[in-house]
């Protein structure tokens, strides 16, 4: 199993989830900083995203859209808090308008990545996500769930059509 | 103290744990922040109360969320793995 550990805090607003993975932290590493890399797993296979910016420096921006299944984009964006490879990322998450820039009305998360080699050459991953109120954390979950929601509706959609298809 | 049942004194919670009245202010002002408590005055007495609902449903955005975070480290291991792949065939 590769999640090694899920600590979720609903007073602290926080999840940590640890993972191991048996590839070198280099390798592990671009997965976070090649832009085509990133899109291969940020969103799920129903909502794949696009990385448009992507610039992995302190105070640095990653833009990026993802395509649901009713062809809605949403958008979003991240501010890079620090960064020091192949070992720490920190960033805010947030949403974004149509347009890309960044929706203030919207509440963000930050996110804080470490990455560490274990002596057999495997690399321990942590993800920490820290909500800044209980407001925010619910709005930025459900809106994810909805995603998950349609994509998993439009998944059923596409069965109902495939099996009707040959009537 | 996030398993608080029915309502305390804040001097009371300050005998029941290790800690100071003022730590265990700043702790309920954290809880209370995050809408875990809700606190009311009696007199001189400040009594604090559970949000067993907000906990509750606290824990379950998270383990939605905890979902989202599963499914994308599986989609790091099928990169990974891919990329593995690429290299042996080399």
């Amino acid at each position: 199993m590769t999640v090694t550990s899920v600590h979720k805090d609903p007073e602290k607003m926080t999840m940590t989830i640890s993972s191991e993975f048996d590839a070198p932290i280099g390798r592990v590493w671009q997965l976070w900083e090649d832009p085509r890399q990133l899109e291969r797993w940020w969103g799920p296979p129903t909502y794949p995203a696009t990385v448009v910016d992507h610039d992995l420096t302190p105070g640095g921006r990653v833009t990026y859209f993802m395509t649901g299944p009713e062809s809605d984009q949403p958008r979003g964006w991240w501010r890079v808090l620090s960064v020091e490879p192949p070992r720490r990322l920190e960033f805010e998450d947030g949403f974004a308008d149509d347009t890309g820039e960044p929706n203030p009305e919207m509440p963000t998360m930050t996110i804080r990545v470490t990455l560490d080699e274990r002596p057999d050459g495997r690399t321990r991953m942590a993800v920490e996500t820290t909500f800044p109120s209980l407001e925010a954390m619910e709005t930025i979950i459900s809106m994810g769930a909805e995603e998950g929601m349609k994509s998993a509706l439009g998944q059923i959609d596409e069965l109902l059509r495939a099996e009707a298809g040959p009537l | 103290m996030l398993a608080l049942q029915g309502e305390h004194s804040v001097s009371g919670l300050a005998r029941r744990y290790p800690m100071s009245f003022a730590a265990v202010q700043k702790h309920v002002a954290v809880l209370e922040g995050a809408e875990l408590v809700t606190k009311r005055r009696r007199g001189r007495e400040q009594l604090v109360r559970g949000n067993v609902d907000t906990v509750r449903d606290a824990y379950r955005l998270l383990e939605q969320f905890e979902a989202v975070w599963r499914n994308r480290i599986d989609r790091f291991d099928e990169i990974l793995a891919d990329g593995a792949a690429e290299g042996a065939s080399r």
